[in-house]
């Protein structure tokens, strides 16, 4: 057992693939195969409005899916962030619409109610020991409940981008004589950026890593396990309210209460792709983006080839049961070695 | 006693790196209880598994009803007549007494399982043991001695002519043992042979008519109980020759001070009113049977378990500890007898790990600074003699001494003073043992001091400069090295109240 050299084949052992991650790899091949493909089926795939719409949906599952993250990482989860992020859109719409708020004050109300129920989650899960999965399913219901509670059920859309309160909207896309320049892109980077420093080099990071590969051990450590693992749910927050923005941003029409259910599962599904173990103590932001654009090619893709909506949540299942296998295969590995 | 039902002759069985049974005999005849004896790791359980298939033996033989036998798998025993009744009671706490009684052989009426029918069989079974239990309740509402009879019920209704008790008493109040002796006796008067694994020593002079002795994976001999005394018993558990020359006298100097005083630390039902005092540059080994409440105390004084009470001095000054962060703190640190579940994060380097506890040390600013950490990871690779090829190495692929020697750089990189070793060579080859020994030296004539929880009555006697040990939860004695013999340790460990 002493010294074991890991076996492997020519391209696990690649010094390149090594350093860079196989799964990242294989991820990365696999979007480049299904852009292939979509743009050798698809005229309309072809078209330049379709890559800005498909990076607008980047957007929002790929800020839920950075936070989320973190969860899985400590070895929870969160389900509360796709109807969390509507109801934060739903907030932050009143505060400006029907409250006549500026618009930058209707951003920070997303952030911080993000802020508030990821904190809500940590407690649960923290401190009451609640089973994450259960705990988050409530706060999934919770915050369904009270975006619709907001609105009156109603649907409200965030300043369009003709009035002067609309500026925000430029943050994701700018227009320039004609041309939409998708520079959203640019803040999902950076946030992958800062949140893999997060994760690989600082204290919080290593601690979140270290819950979810052996909790117990790293609380004989004298570590105080439960902030860490709280503050994972509030990072899961946090980026939630980034994502509510986003959407908002995004979406010329209204926002509608009860639309978020089910887009936690994109997000979620984006961080598994990605190489995020379901079981904690393993996963990368990066991986995470990956995944998120998989996803985003699935949902704008699929379409453009003919296959409708039902056709297309058949398939996103599929994959995500691929990503899934490969994972447990993955810890059945570990567990032998 | 009548005749012999089941011979086990020659009974050999290595594991890698380990010779865990050496021709080992044992003899059982209807009607008789034989008690199983043997320190810690004597190999009774051992013995046990190769009977009933679990483990399969590299030599000798098995006869049982006069046919030579080997069995592949327990169920194949359990057909026989063969049925183990474990120290960890297996049943299903949501189903009810009856559904556990027949799980995986239910009766049936037609497609569907007949409850009531069940039912009536298991009140059959109560009335042969001549015990009042309703089939119907769920079994995790049964306390652990009525569970304990519901799994021997379980036991006979396979027909068994061996039952073998793994340290029945371990949980069960003195009413409830009362009552399994009546059971025990009932089924040794229907001639059934039962093999009694147990520790303790007055129980077996109660129980047991027979007595057979192993010790480090050998046969050593079997008494007639009534014949014999309670200081036979242990000579032929502790006989052996010792390889390492024990310690002869304490190397802590006299008016050495106090760095640890425990008082009166109780916690749950196995830490009852423990009190010692630690002193510096000392190896104080905790010694006693397993049950003991070793570990438990350690981790009640570690904090990582609730205290119902008792205060804690470190250096004379009282300290509260509720959390290990509290224990970090004041300076101790607590290598796990469960390495792998609780001692190491294992899916990480060895870098990370040896940081773990002391990560603030090795940050600059918001991050973590790497070249550090791997610096300082380094040199207690070194010094310790870690062996792995680089500190990014990750742990898990480590062996198990080594993995060690990374848990105690831990705690070195955190400058502890006070270091509980539970169980530090457990599952440690021969050499990596002599390794850590020589480091745990080391580290006293530096000037820490150790608590070592240890049951290994060689290891004890090799380390420690005064011994306390336990029994069922309290401190029965407190050992001078000069004074101590395997003899008055095993005399202390088990005497009960």
């Amino acid at each position: 057992m002493e010294n074991k050299e890991k076996k492997g084949n020519a391209f696990t052992n690649n010094p390149i693939v090594k350093a860079v991650g196989a799964q990242k790899i294989v991820v990365l091949l696999a979007v480049i195969l299904l852009y292939v493909v979509f743009f050798v089926m698809s005229s309309s795939f072809r078209q330049y409005t379709t890559l800005v719409s498909l990076l607008d949906s980047s957007y929002y599952i790929g800020f839920m899916a950075i936070g989320v993250t973190f969860c899985l990482i400590t070895g929870g989860v969160d389900l509360s962030i796709g109807t969390g992020m509507i109801c934060y859109a739903l907030m932050g719409a009143f505060c400006i619409v029907k409250l006549g708020m500026p618009v930058g004050v209707g951003m920070l109300i997303c952030v911080v109610a993000g802020i508030i129920f990821g904190f809500f989650n940590g407690f649960l899960v923290a401190i009451l020991n609640l089973p994450p999965f259960i705990a988050t399913l409530c706060t999934m219901m919770i915050t369904r409940g009270l975006g619709s509670i907001f609105t009156g059920g109603l649907s409200i859309a965030w300043p369009s981008s003709s009035t002067p309160q609309g500026w925000f909207r430029t943050i994701f896309k700018i227009n320039t004589s004609g041309v939409l320049l998708p520079i959203g892109i640019v803040f999902l980077v950076l946030a992958v950026v800062i949140m893999s420093l997060v994760l690989n080099k600082t204290r919080p990071g290593r601690y979140i890593i270290a819950i979810g590969s052996n909790k117990e051990a790293l609380r004989l450590s004298g570590v105080n396990v439960v902030k860490w693992q709280w503050l994972a749910y509030v990072i899961s927050g946090f980026f939630t309210g980034l994502a509510a923005i986003a959407y908002a941003g995004v979406l010329s029409s209204s926002v509608a209460p009860g639309s978020g259910a089910g887009l936690e599962l994109n997000a979620i599904g984006a961080a598994i792709i990605g190489g995020t173990s379901m079981n904690g103590g393993s996963g990368t932001v990066v991986g995470t983006l990956l995944g998120v654009l998989i996803m985003s090619l699935l949902n704008i893709g699929l379409p453009n080839i003919g296959l409708q909506a039902n056709w297309q949540q058949i398939i996103t299942g599929l994959v995500l049961i691929l990503a899934i296998s490969l994972d447990v295969f993955k810890n059945k590995k570990l567990a032998r070695a | 006693m009548g005749e012999v039902i089941l011979t086990m002759k020659g009974i050999d069985k290595s594991f890698p790196g380990v010779h865990a049974l050496d021709h080992v005999d044992l003899e059982i005849r209807k009607g008789e209880v034989h008690a199983l004896m043997g320190e810690n790791g004597a190999g009774k359980s051992t013995l046990m598994k190769v009977l009933t298939g679990i483990y399969s033996m590299d030599e000798g033989s098995i006869t049982y009803e006069g046919k030579q036998v080997t069995f592949t798998n327990p169920r194949e025993a359990q057909a026989a007549g063969i049925v183990i009744v474990h120290q960890e009671l297996n049943m299903m706490n949501h189903l009810t007494v009856a559904q556990n009684i027949f799980i995986g052989r239910e009766m049936m009426s037609g497609k569907l399982i007949n409850d009531s029918k069940m039912n009536k069989e298991a009140i059959k079974l109560f009335q042969k043991l001549n015990i009042d239990i309703n089939p119907n309740d769920k079994m995790g509402d049964l306390t652990v001695g009525k569970q304990q009879m519901c799994e021997i019920a379980k036991a006979i209704s396979h027909e068994a002519k061996v039952i073998i008790f793994d340290e029945p008493s371990a949980a069960l109040t003195e009413t409830e043992i009362e009552e399994l002796f009546k059971i025990i006796r009932d089924l040794r008067d229907q001639g059934l042979g039962i093999v009694y694994i147990s520790h303790r020593m007055d129980e077996i002079k109660v129980i047991t008519d027979r007595v057979t002795v192993m010790r480090d994976g050998g046969y050593v001999g079997t008494l007639i109980t009534k014949d014999s005394t309670k200081d036979d018993i242990i000579n032929m558990m502790v006989g052996r020759v010792i390889y390492e020359d024990p310690k002869t006298e304490s190397n802590v100097a006299p008016d050495a001070p106090v760095v640890l005083k425990v008082e009166h630390l109780n916690a749950g039902k196995m830490v009852r009113d423990v009190s010692f005092e630690l002193h510096k540059g000392e190896i104080l080994g905790f010694s006693g049977l397993m049950g003991a409440g070793r570990t438990e105390t350690a981790r009640a004084l570690f904090g990582a378990d609730p205290k119902d009470g008792g205060d804690i001095y470190i250096n004379g000054t009282k300290v509260d500890i509720k959390t290990p962060m509290d224990a970090v703190k004041a300076g101790i640190g607590y290598l796990s007898e469960d390495r792998k579940r609780f001692g190491i994060v294992v899916a990480k380097t060895v870098a990370e790990n040896s940081t773990m506890a002391n990560l603030d040390n090795f940050t600059s600013g918001l991050f973590i600074n790497k070249k550090k950490e791997n610096q300082i990871a380094q040199r207690y690779v070194e010094e310790l003699k870690t062996k792995t090829p680089t500190v990014d190495t990750e742990v898990v692929n480590l062996s198990g001494g080594n993995q060690q020697k990374v848990v105690i750089a831990k705690w070195l990189v955190r400058n502890c003073d006070i270091l509980i070793f539970d169980e530090p060579t457990r599952g440690i080859d021969v050499g990596a043992k002599s390794e850590i020994y020589h480091l745990m030296n080391e580290l006293v004539a530096e000037g820490k001091s150790i608590i070592m929880i240890s049951s290994e009555m060689t290891e004890v006697l090799r380390m420690s400069d005064r011994i306390v040990v336990m029994c069922e939860g309290k401190k029965t004695g407190e050992i001078d090295i000069a004074e101590a013999t395997q003899e008055n340790i095993m005399h202390a460990a088990t005497l009960r109240d």
